[in-house]
């Protein structure tokens, strides 16, 4: 298999992540299939940041702790990482900065040569790249056109001089015959699928790893047609998109679990006012303040059971960005069609990753919620069969529309009498079956790997990518329900039968899918836990799951 | 044309014998009623309430409301104006939730001067939950939860909003309910985040009646220059919500300045938006 990774690694402010996104753009167009990786502590400038290019001939979602070139803008760029160098790897370096067997080049001069800015050192070192892997300098010259923003002819004789500084390629990476795709993070992918469902509004205070939707949605605004707001804090995130929805606006927020904990209040709100909204959590490593730009799956226990009373909702956990490109979309759907939250639950790993995208984009499209009839008298909270009520919004002249927190009649008049509370409470929750059916739609558990084998890893969200490979090698079956709320029990269950060995797989430190699951009677046999707040690479997780068939 | 009793709904309205909320439920309907004739569509009034005594009056009122929960007045109403700019959004709460849990809510909106009214029914005490002190009662109040006395300084609402940027300062008094009523009528009218301090009266535990009847009086625009922002803190530090001799009722400051919704939108509709195409944003992602 064609196959190369690459790990840029420098200081905060260096601009690894643009130069590793240069990396993955270039490698895109001459055909491979990327992964990108990326890995900074939470700070503006200093520290140690790398990004992670595994580029492939087949489709792959997730990267591996070996590369076959490191290219080091610094010391610790060598030093924290040169044991991950695959036989027959190189390194290229900065030759100021930095000290090893492998290329130095003087990043800084070449850059000084051209009166360019320090940040421009990343520019020369994807030049040199280029010229080591002996990639075409026309594939280059194009990225850099389309990628830099600013000054493109001074990057463009920065690159091409360090480009022709590497008189001998070290390795040679064949161009491909296969069309480049978008690279899209799933955080990207969330904020289209959304769109695609007809988002009207996005809603959201910043906080990482969920920031990048509002940036992407704000810097797209006009294009996509929505309108982005940032408020003074996510409680007013929430109520203000509870107040965009009850007027008839589809809504999204998005936040990550400090945040989705000031949110809780207006969840219960959501649910008994039956508004409608979205909302993406991405996880980040916990508790409280936890590890800011890093991963975990450590929400699902919360997400599920947030908010007080008896609450409906949808969790739904994409693994890469065409499951987060369709979920959103049908969090969106489903939302609406049934008056409840709908949850997309991500984590730092899917969400600031990159991706190949591939999805059918058709096959996301805004479905339309039960409108009321415009006939008679109009009753917010209609007791019917399936439990929804026709939605109407002020300003419709022939209704009067009461939403609120308040238990309440039909027509949304508060009310304390015993029989009226326990009615609207079963009218509420009779729609979790109408979920349920509706949910027997779509594909709720995914397989991977092969389908006979009786050991089966089981695993949820961006942990999949890793997963998948680890199967593949091993000859193993993976099962990755999608759905997490309402769980589809029935489809889990044919999923995992037959199954001599189940392998629970998450990163967080108690297995909180397996908990989860074992309400339903369904009981794992082993599990691995990652909870360092990194993700799962394919070659770790394989040492981990051999140990565990051992 | 709506007469008040058609604003009327079937619900019973538990509000104790005397309670000022009565003054404030009958002021926006007459003011409602009246703007209709002057051409405001009923079908387009949102209101909201928070959690508290005051919050039933989206119950009593036969328009399109969002019973909300404590604090959170100002956020459905600025979701539901951004949503849909068409729509008259009035806000009603009480001085727990507009000054206590959700003081940065409203902060926020007077900041924005987003196109809204903001009624708060300021008893000065918590009504509902049987009787403690609120942000606004006086030094020394005697309450549940404050049996030795309220150890804080009340905070004055109309320096707090001329602080923060909103466009209408106002304050009422159920008594004098003409006066009331042209207030929310100047309210609704103004082009900008309005806001109404009205001193209500609770008359089971915190019966004030005696104390305001003896100190409120008006005041109006030929008194007083309510473009004059310096003016407006004079005016608005004559009471500082403790005792005092005399207490200011009127508009205090109005200034005409763009809005939130407008700098936001730029006259786009997000009810009415439609989705972009994907296709031409995911080609730059190659």
């Amino acid at each position: 298999m064609k196959e190369i990774s690459i790990l840029v690694g420098g200081k905060a402010g260096d601009g690894i992540r643009q130069a590793g996104h240069v990396i993955a753009r270039i490698l895109n167009r001459i055909g491979y299939r990327i992964f990108f990786y990326d890995d900074y502590p939470s700070l503006i400038r200093g520290g140690h940041n790398f990004s992670i290019i595994r580029a492939s001939e087949k489709r792959i979602i997730a990267h591996k702790e070996t590369v076959d070139v490191i290219v080091a803008l610094n010391q610790d760029a060598v030093d924290n990482h040169k044991h991950r160098l695959n036989a027959g790897g190189i390194i290229l370096y900065d030759s100021k900065k930095a000290d090893a067997e492998g290329i130095g080049l003087d990043f800084m001069n070449i850059v000084k040569e051209f009166d360019g800015k320090p940040i421009m050192r990343n520019t020369a070192a994807i030049g040199a790249l280029a010229g080591a892997l002996n990639i075409e300098w026309s594939v280059l010259e194009k990225v850099i056109k389309d990628a830099v923003e600013h000054e493109i002819d001074l990057n463009l004789k920065i690159a091409k001089h360090a480009y022709d500084r590497i008189e001998n390629p070290s390795k040679s990476v064949p161009k491909l015959d296969q069309k480049a795709l978008p690279l899209v993070s799933g955080n990207e992918a969330i904020a289209l699928g959304a769109v695609k469902a007809g988002l009207n509004m996005y809603i959201a205070y910043p906080m990482t790893p969920a920031s990048a939707i509002l940036h992407y949605l704000a810097a797209h605004e006009n294009e996509l047609g929505v309108v982005t707001v940032h408020p003074e804090s996510e409680i007013g995130v929430a109520l203000m998109a509870l107040g965009a929805a009850y007027a008839g606006a589809r809504t999204m927020v998005g936040t990550s679990g400090g945040g989705f904990a000031l949110m809780t209040e207006a969840l219960s709100l959501a649910g008994q006012g039956e508004l409608p909204m979205v909302i993406v959590e991405a996880q980040r490593p916990g508790p409280s303040t936890g590890v800011p730009t890093y991963t975990m799956q450590g929400d699902l226990a919360f997400v599920v059971h947030a908010g007080h009373g008896d609450i409906l909702r949808v969790v739904l956990a994409p693994g890469d960005a065409e499951e987060a490109f369709y979920t959103a979309g049908l969090a969106m759907n489903l939302a609406w069609k049934f008056q409840i939250p709908a949850f997309v639950l991500s984590d730092k790993h899917l969400s600031e990753s990159i991706f190949s995208f591939e999805a059918d984009l058709d096959k996301v499209k805004p479905e339309k919620p039960l409108l009321w009839n415009n006939q008679g008298e109009y009753k917010r909270y209609l007791d019917t069969q399936n439990g929804i009520s026709p939605l109407a919004f002020p300003g419709n002249p022939a209704a009067i529309v009461k939403a609120t927190s308040y238990e309440h009649d039909e027509n949304g008049i508060t009310t304390e009498e015993a029989e009226a509370i326990s009615r609207m409470q079963r009218k509420r929750l009779r729609k979790r079956k109408t979920i349920e059916d509706e949910l027997e739609k779509y594909e709720t558990v995914n397989v991977y790997g092969n389908p006979d084998s009786k050991t089966v890893l089981l695993c949820w969200g961006s942990t999949k990518g890793a997963c998948i490979e680890v199967a593949e090698a091993l000859d193993l079956k993976v099962v990755q329900p999608l759905i997490l709320e309402p769980l589809p029990v029935n489809a889990l269950k044919k999923a995992l039968s037959g199954a001599d060995k189940i392998i629970d797989v998450e990163v967080n430190a108690t297995g909180q899918l397996a908990k989860l699951i074992s309400g339903h009677g369904i009981c794992i046999d082993d599990m691995i836990l990652r909870f360092d707040a990194r993700p799962f690479t394919v070659d770790v997780l394989l040492d981990n799951v051999k140990e565990v068939l051992s | 044309m709506t007469t008040i009793k058609e604003l009327d709904t079937y619900a019973q309205n538990t509000w104790c014998p005397g309670c000022g909320n009565f003054g404030i439920l009958a002021s926006i309907k007459k003011a409602l009623a009246d703007l209709e004739d002057d051409g405001l569509d009923l079908n387009k009034v949102a209101i909201v309430s928070g959690i508290g005594c005051h919050a039933k009056i989206v119950d009593y009122i036969n328009v399109n409301s969002f019973y909300s929960i404590h604090g959170r007045v100002p956020p459905p109403m600025t979701g539901i104006k951004l949503a849909n700019p068409d729509l008259t959004v009035i806000g009603h709460a009480g001085d727990g939730d507009a000054y206590g849990e959700g003081i940065e809510h409203l902060i926020f909106s007077a900041k924005r001067n987003i196109d809204m009214t903001f009624i708060v029914h300021n008893n000065r005490v918590y009504g509902l939950t049987t009787g403690q002190f609120t942000p606004t009662s006086p030094p020394g109040f005697k309450g549940r939860s404050t049996p030795k006395g309220s150890p804080e300084e009340p905070l004055n609402p109309i320096e707090l909003m001329l602080s923060s940027g909103a466009t209408f300062v106002a304050r009422g008094y159920t008594k004098n309910m003409k006066h009331l009523q042209s207030l929310i009528k100047a309210a609704i009218n103004h082009k900008g985040f309005s806001f109404i301090d009205v001193l209500q009266p609770c008359f089971t535990f915190f019966n004030t009646y005696d104390f305001y009847n003896e100190r409120v009086y008006e005041f109006s625009s030929k008194d007083h220059d309510v473009s004059d922002r310096k003016a407006a803190f004079v005016k608005a530090g004559e009471w500082a919500y403790g005792e005092g001799e005399k207490i200011p009722i009127g508009i205090f400051y109005q200034v005409k300045k763009p809005t939130y919704e407008e700098k936001l939108l730029g006259g786009r509709i997000p009810v009415q938006l439609k989705p972009g195409d994907i296709r031409p944003v995911l080609e730059k992602h190659i």
